[in-house]
C-alpha cells in the first residue's frame, strides 16, 4: 500500500495492464505530453503505436477502437464526458451494439476513459456528467469510482473486461490521495457496491465526486444525532441492487445523489428501483439530489447553485425524517 | 487485362450469387415473406467482387446498409445470410441483426452498417490494429456517395492517411443517396477528388467493369501491405432498384429517367463479364448456361434452408447483449 493521488492510481492502473498485455494500447488527444497527468510517462515507457495521440477527430479514433477491438487488441480511449457528443454514432451505432447485432460472433475489450468536469467555472459545453444516457443505452458497462483504490483497481477490471466500458472520471476527484494496493492483480469486480460509512437511520447513495460531500454531510449529521450509511454503487452498469436494497431495508429511508441532471439521471433509476423492489421497506419518499434541469451556467454566483452539495444532501436526509 | 481464367470466371460466378441472392430477397419482400428493409445490390456487383478478389482471405471488410454483396463477395456463405434475412437462429447474426447487418467475423467481415459512414472508423481501426501487431493484412471499406458526406468518411481518412493505415476506402458510386444525385451534394466532380485533401490516391473506376474495378483495388492493397497507406477507389456504378424495396410506395414523384436506366442495364456489370469470357474463350455459352443454374440452384438452396431453419426462441432475447454477461433486468 502507498498513499497515492486518484490521477496516479489511474496512471499505476493503465501502466500496469500495458505491461502485463500487449494487447492494450491507448490512444486520444494530447495524451503523450501527459495531460491531466493521468497519461504521463507513458510516452516514455511504450513502443510510439501504443501510446498514439489522435487528431481532434473523435468519431474517428473512438470508432477506431471498435474496429481495433474487434480485432483483438484492447483498446484505451482516453477523453473528457463532453467530446462523446461528438463521437456519439459510434458509440451508440457501434461499440453498444455490435456484439449483440452480430449475434454474439465479436467481442469489443474497449475502456472509453471520459472524464467529468463541472464546478469549475468552464461554462455548459464542458461540464457534462452524461452517465444516465449511456445507462439508457443496453451493450456498456458504466463505472464512476470515487476513491483512489476503487478508481486503480476498476480500470484494471476495465481494461481486462470483454465489452465496452465508459470509465466516468470524475475530475473533481483526481487530486484525492488514500492507500492504493501495489498488487499487479488488484481487480474489483463490477456489480459490488460498497458501503463507505454505514449507519442506521437513512442511506444516502452518493456517484463519484457526490461521495466526499455525502460523506462530509453524513459528519455533520451525526453530531445532529442523525446516523447515515453512505453506499457508492461504484458500477451504474451493473447496478449492485441488492446492496442498495439490503442498506435500504435497515434505514428505510433513501437518499440519492447524482451530479447529473435530475430528469432521469442515475438518481431516478435507483429511486424506481428502490421504490419498485424495495418498497415495503420504506418509511419516508425517496429523495434524488441532483443537477437543477439547467445547464451549467459560467458565473459563479449561479454555477454553484446548480450541482450538488452538502447543504442540499443534508436537507434530503431531513426530509426522510421528517 | 487478366490472363488468369479461373480469376475471370470466379468473377463472373460471384456476380451471379449476388444478384440472383437479391433478385430473391426482392421477390421474397414483394410476397410479404421477409419483413423489415432491404437495400439491392442489383446492378453494384462489379464493385464488391472486382475488390473482395483482390484481397486475402483473412483480409478485413467492413460493409453498409446495401448489405448482400459485400459479404457474399468476400466468401460469405449463402446459407446463414439468407436465414439471417429471414430472422432465423441459423443466421449469420442468430436472427439478431436481419438484412443491413450481416457479418463473419471468421473471414474478416467486420460487419454491415445500417448507419451511413458508421463502419469507416471500425474499418480503420481494424486497418490499426494490423499496423500495431505488425501483420500484413488489409481493410476493405465500402461506402457510397451519400455517406461520402458524412464527417466521419474525412476524418476517417485523415486518420487513415497520417497513420499510413493498410486501409483501401471503396466508394460504391451509385450516384443516388435515396432520391438525391451525387452531383448536387458533392463539391467536386467525382468523389476520388477528395483524395487530395489527404494526400492519398484516388482513383475512379468504371464499376460496371468487374476486371477493372479488380486491378484498381490489387495495385491500392499492395500500396496498403507496403505500408504505404490508404487509397480511395470511386467505382462509378448504377442500382437498378429503388434505394430500398418498397421505396414507391413512400416517395411519390420520380427522381431519375427511365431511359437512365435503360441506359445503365447496357452497362451491366454482367453482362459485360459475361461477354468478355465469351469474347476471350474463356468459357462458354454452355458453360456460362451451366454454371448460372448453378448459383440459382446455390440461392435456391439457401432459401430451403433458411425456410427450414428455426426463429431464434424467447429466451433468446437477451442473449449476446454482452460477451461477459452481467445481470440484467429482464423485468
Amino acid at each position: 500500500m502507498a498513499v497515492i493521488t486518484f490521477a496516479d492510481a489511474l496512471n499505476q492502473a493503465i501502466k500496469e495492464e500495458m505491461r502485463r498485455d500487449k494487447s492494450v494500447f491507448i490512444m486520444g488527444e494530447s495524451i503523450r505530453g501527459g495531460i491531466y497527468g493521468v497519461t504521463g510517462g507513458l510516452s516514455q515507457e511504450f513502443e510510439a503505436m501504443r501510446v498514439l495521440d489522435t487528431p481532434l477527430s473523435e468519431s474517428a479514433f473512438m470508432g477506431a477502437a471498435v474496429g481495433a477491438a474487434a480485432v483483438g487488441l484492447r483498446p484505451i480511449i482516453s477523453s473528457l464526458s463532453s467530446f462523446y457528443w461528438v463521437a456519439m454514432d459510434q458509440m451508440v451505432s457501434q461499440a453498444a451494439k455490435m456484439t449483440y447485432m452480430f449475434g454474439g460472433q465479436v467481442r469489443l475489450p474497449i475502456v472509453y476513459r471520459a472524464g467529468m468536469t463541472y464546478g469549475n467555472n468552464i461554462a455548459a459545453h464542458h461540464s457534462d456528467r452524461p452517465h444516465p444516457m449511456f445507462m439508457n443505452m443496453p451493450g456498456l458497462k458504466i463505472v464512476m469510482p470515487t476513491t483512489p483504490a476503487d478508481a486503480k483497481g476498476l480500470l484494471k477490471t476495465a481494461i481486462r473486461d470483454d465489452d465496452p466500458v465508459i470509465f466516468f472520471e470524475d475530475n473533481t476527484l483526481m487530486g484525492a490521495r488514500g492507500d492504493v494496493p501495489e498488487d499487479m492483480d488488484f481487480l474489483i469486480p463490477f456489480g459490488v457496491a460498497d458501503v463507505k460509512q454505514a449507519g442506521t437511520d437513512v442511506t444516502v447513495v452518493a456517484l463519484g465526486g457526490m461521495l466526499p460531500r455525502a460523506l462530509a454531510a453524513a459528519v455533520q449529521l451525526k453530531g445532529e444525532g442523525i446516523s447515515v450509511e453512505v453506499v457508492d454503487p461504484r458500477t451504474l452498469v451493473p447496478l449492485d441492487k441488492q446492496a442498495i436494497l439490503d442498506s435500504v431495508a435497515k434505514t428505510g429511508r433513501l437518499v440519492v445523489v447524482d451530479m447529473a441532471h435530475k430528469t432521469c439521471s442515475a438518481a431516478s433509476e435507483i429511486a424506481a428501483m428502490v421504490s419498485q423492489e424495495g418498497f415495503w421497506n420504506l418509511r419516508a419518499p425517496i429523495q434524488r439530489v441532483a443537477s437543477l434541469n439547467v445547464h451549467f451556467p459560467f458565473s459563479p454566483a449561479l454555477e454553484k447553485l446548480v450541482f450538488p452539495n452538502e447543504e442540499k444532501i443534508i436537507a434530503a436526509v431531513k426530509r426522510t425524517l421528517e | 487485362m487478366i490472363e488468369d481464367k479461373e480469376l475471370m470466371v470466379e468473377m463472373l460466378r460471384r456476380m451471379l450469387c449476388i444478384r440472383y441472392f437479391d433478385e430473391q430477397a426482392v421477390e421474397l419482400v414483394q410476397r410479404g415473406e421477409l419483413v423489415g428493409a432491404v437495400h439491392a445490390y442489383i446492378g453494384e456487383e462489379a464493385v464488391a467482387v472486382g475488390a473482395c478478389l483482390a484481397l486475402r482471405d483473412n483480409d478485413y471488410m467492413t460493409g453498409n446498409h446495401r448489405s448482400h454483396g459485400h459479404p457474399i463477395a468476400k466468401g460469405g456463405d449463402v446459407r446463414r445470410a439468407m436465414a439471417e434475412l429471414l430472422g432465423k437462429s441459423t443466421g449469420y447474426c442468430k436472427g439478431k441483426g436481419g438484412s443491413m447487418h450481416l457479418a463473419d467475423f471468421s473471414i474478416g467481415i467486420l460487419g454491415e452498417s445500417g448507419i451511413l459512414a458508421s463502419a469507416l472508423p471500425v474499418a480503420v481501426g481494424a486497418a490499426l490494429a494490423t499496423k500495431i501487431r505488425g501483420e500484413k493484412r488489409v481493410v476493405a471499406a465500402f461506402f457510397g456517395d451519400g455517406a461520402s458526406n458524412e464527417g466521419t468518411c474525412h476524418e476517417t481518412m485523415n486518420l487513415a492517411a497520417i497513420w499510413k493505415l493498410p486501409v483501401i476506402f471503396v466508394c460504391e458510386n451509385n450516384q443516388y443517396a435515396v432520391t438525391t444525385r451525387f452531383t448536387e451534394v458533392v463539391a467536386t466532380p467525382n468523389i476520388c477528388d477528395r483524395a487530395a485533401a489527404y494526400n492519398i490516391p484516388g482513383v475512379l473506376v468504371d464499376g460496371q467493369d468487374v476486371v477493372a474495378m479488380y486491378e484498381a483495388v490489387s495495385e491500392a492493397v499492395e500500396r496498403a501491405r507496403l505500408g504505404l497507406g490508404p487509397s480511395l477507389i470511386e467505382g462509378r456504378t448504377y442500382r437498378y432498384q429503388d434505394h430500398s424495396e418498397g421505396l414507391r410506395r413512400i416517395v411519390r414523384d420520380p427522381y431519375r429517367a427511365e431511359e437512365e436506366i435503360a441506359y445503365w442495364r447496357t452497362r451491366d456489370p454482367i453482362l459485360l463479364q459475361r461477354n468478355r469470357l465469351m469474347e476471350m474463350k474463356m468459357a462458354s455459352e454452355a458453360e456460362i448456361a451451366l454454371m448460372e443454374a448453378a448459383e440459382r440452384a446455390r440461392i435456391a438452396e439457401a432459401l430451403q434452408f433458411a425456410r427450414q431453419s428455426p426463429y431464434p426462441a424467447p429466451e433468446e432475447v437477451f442473449d449476446d447483449l454482452f460477451s461477459n454477461p452481467i445481470p440484467i433486468d429482464r423485468s
